[in-house]
């Protein structure tokens, strides 16, 4: 994903509005909230909270399952989509609300041999 | 407001399977249908909106023609997700009110047969990686960087209102599903008609925590039409066609304004809000004289959360209203008696015209097992994501 910066410390990096301050992962043409049409590249934090989650049994054949998908809320207010890793698939063991911290790992590898580096968030 | 317009005549097929017939046999039958119990003929028609989303590019209206009357009206082709029917009354709708037509025709089609699981791609099982799309992705990342799959959005949408508000969990959401397939057992058009407990709902296989299967609505084929027509044209119409006439007191259609969050997590509560709050101005009612909803149950999440977005319940008070039965056929706002999209089915671009259809014939008093006694006021939602929110408010006619 063009938004996940790897290296030493890997983070989310988001286009953020210069004028209203919304943020936005992927290129933007203008901003979706008011209109204005120049972005600045920002660090998104690396923690948050536990703002909704599914665990999913179904999905297309390929997809490993049970996974939890999550939309996790960064401390400084950004809403990040992704799974929650390093914890078990049970709704006993997960609730909203709970702190996050971002970690990435590898998803897989192609025939060349290189890998593919995904994020996730981890109980913090 | 415009002029006054009505619903003169509509009909549903029974919603289900249909692997002998395809999408233009039933849209014509829905056609027809409204046609007659309108007792008008397509000659009167000076318009005709068509919506299907899986067909979309089929020219399904020009396709009904053919089997209906080719008369040379204007056809719309529209689509427009799960709101694609209701988007086809609003066209016609529109037209009425703008004066370039009298009397129109709204259908809503859509065959899906048994295409499973909706949005969610697969990954290729060998490949080379090279970033791709507007995101740069090297694999499609549903499953990786949370879910595209309808059931977890929408339990993602129930999930998140229950973090922000007290007393709403999976037995909660198990509840809404239990009342729908109760619901349906009286509705002879519904895809299933069968009771289940809450334990068979709660113990049913989950598809995407907390929606199970008996949770998550069916795929499946069906169609509605209605004929509808503006004041000057209905002002010559017999008695008996006005008084089993209903009145669209509102007519609604918005999209999700931003907000933090859509990007990640589509909203279909904002949009759903904005178009309850515009709707109850247009029609000059409340929640609180509904004496029936059809709203967008695409999944037991959605529908509650759907009772605070409409009004129905006190803020944040979904959980206690779904506890108390208010939502039951017997309770304070019936919701969903037809069985709701869970169990009557939800053949995508036909819902948006089967729930009028729905409303329409509770106004008339002519439901059946099913009829809300008394009802003379009704509200129609649905959700195409994305996202696109109808809502119409329907009115007995008061003629006699």
């Amino acid at each position: 994903m063009d938004y996940l910066v790897l290296g030493d410390e890997p983070h989310l990096q988001a286009n953020e509005c210069a004028n209203c301050g919304a943020r936005f992962f992927g290129r933007r043409n203008a901003c979706a909230s008011c209109g204005h049409r120049e972005f600045k590249e920002v660090r998104v934090s690396d923690t948050g909270t536990l703002r909704t989650f599914s665990i999913v049994y179904r999905a297309a054949p390929t997809i490993p399952t049970p996974y939890v998908s999550a939309i996790v809320l960064t401390d400084d207010g950004t809403s990040v989509r992704s799974n929650l890793i390093n914890i078990e698939p049970d709704p006993t063991k997960i609730s909203l609300g709970m702190k996050v911290k971002l970690d990435t790992y590898v998803v897989g590898t192609d025939d060349d041999g290189q890998e593919a580096v995904a994020f996730g968030y981890a109980p913090a | 407001m415009a002029q006054d317009i009505w619903v003169l005549g509509t009909h549903m097929t029974a919603f289900g399977r249909y692997p002998d017939q395809d999408a233009v046999d039933l849209a014509t039958a829905a056609a027809l249908g409204a046609l007659d119990d309108g007792g008008v003929s397509i000659s009167e028609m000076d318009l005709l909106a068509c919506g299907t989303l899986f067909q979309a590019n089929a020219g399904m209206g020009q396709q009904v023609q053919k089997q209906i009357g080719q008369t040379g009206i204007p056809v719309y082709n529209v689509s427009n997700a799960c709101a694609t029917g209701a988007t086809a009354l609003r066209t016609v709708i529109m037209a009425i009110r703008a004066e370039e037509a009298e009397m129109g025709l709204a259908i809503g089609v859509e065959q899906m047969g048994k295409m499973g699981l909706l949005a969610g791609g697969a990954r290729k099982e060998k490949n080379v990686y090279e970033p791709s799309g507007r995101y740069g992705a090297v694999m499609p990342i549903d499953g990786i960087l949370g879910t595209d799959t309808m059931p977890g959005v929408f339990a993602q949408a129930g999930m998140e209102y229950a973090n922000d508000n007290d007393g709403v969990g999976f037995e909660q959401f198990a509840k809404v599903a239990q009342k729908n397939h109760a619901h349906s057992t009286l509705n002879p058009l519904a895809q299933y008609q069968k009771e289940f407990s809450l334990e068979e709902v709660m113990g049913s296989p989950m598809q995407s925590y907390p929606n199970t299967l008996l949770m998550c609505c069916p795929t499946g084929d069906g169609a509605a039409a209605c004929v509808l027509v503006g004041e000057e044209r209905f002002a010559t119409l017999s008695r008996e066609q006005q008084a089993r006439a209903v009145k669209i007191s509102a007519s609604v259609l918005t999209t999700d304004p931003y907000v933090e969050s859509g990007a990640m997590q589509p909203d279909v509560n904002t949009l759903t809000r904005n178009a309850a709050q515009a709707a109850y101005e247009q029609a000059g009612v409340g929640p609180e004289d509904l004496s029936l909803v059809e709203l967008h149950d695409c999944f037991a999440t959605a529908e509650l959360i759907h009772y605070d977005n409409l009004g129905l319940c006190e803020p944040g008070g979904a959980g206690d209203f779904i506890d108390r039965g208010a939502p039951w056929r017997d309770g304070d706002t019936p919701v969903n008696v037809s069985g709701g999209l869970i169990s009557k089915g939800h053949p995508i671009g036909a819902t948006g015209v089967a729930n009028v259809y729905e409303v329409t014939t509770h106004l008339r008093g002519e439901a059946g097992d099913r009829q809300i006694e008394g009802a003379n006021v009704g509200l129609a939602h649905v959700i195409g994501l994305g996202s696109s929110c109808g809502v119409h408010i329907l009115e007995k006619s008061g003629i006699s």
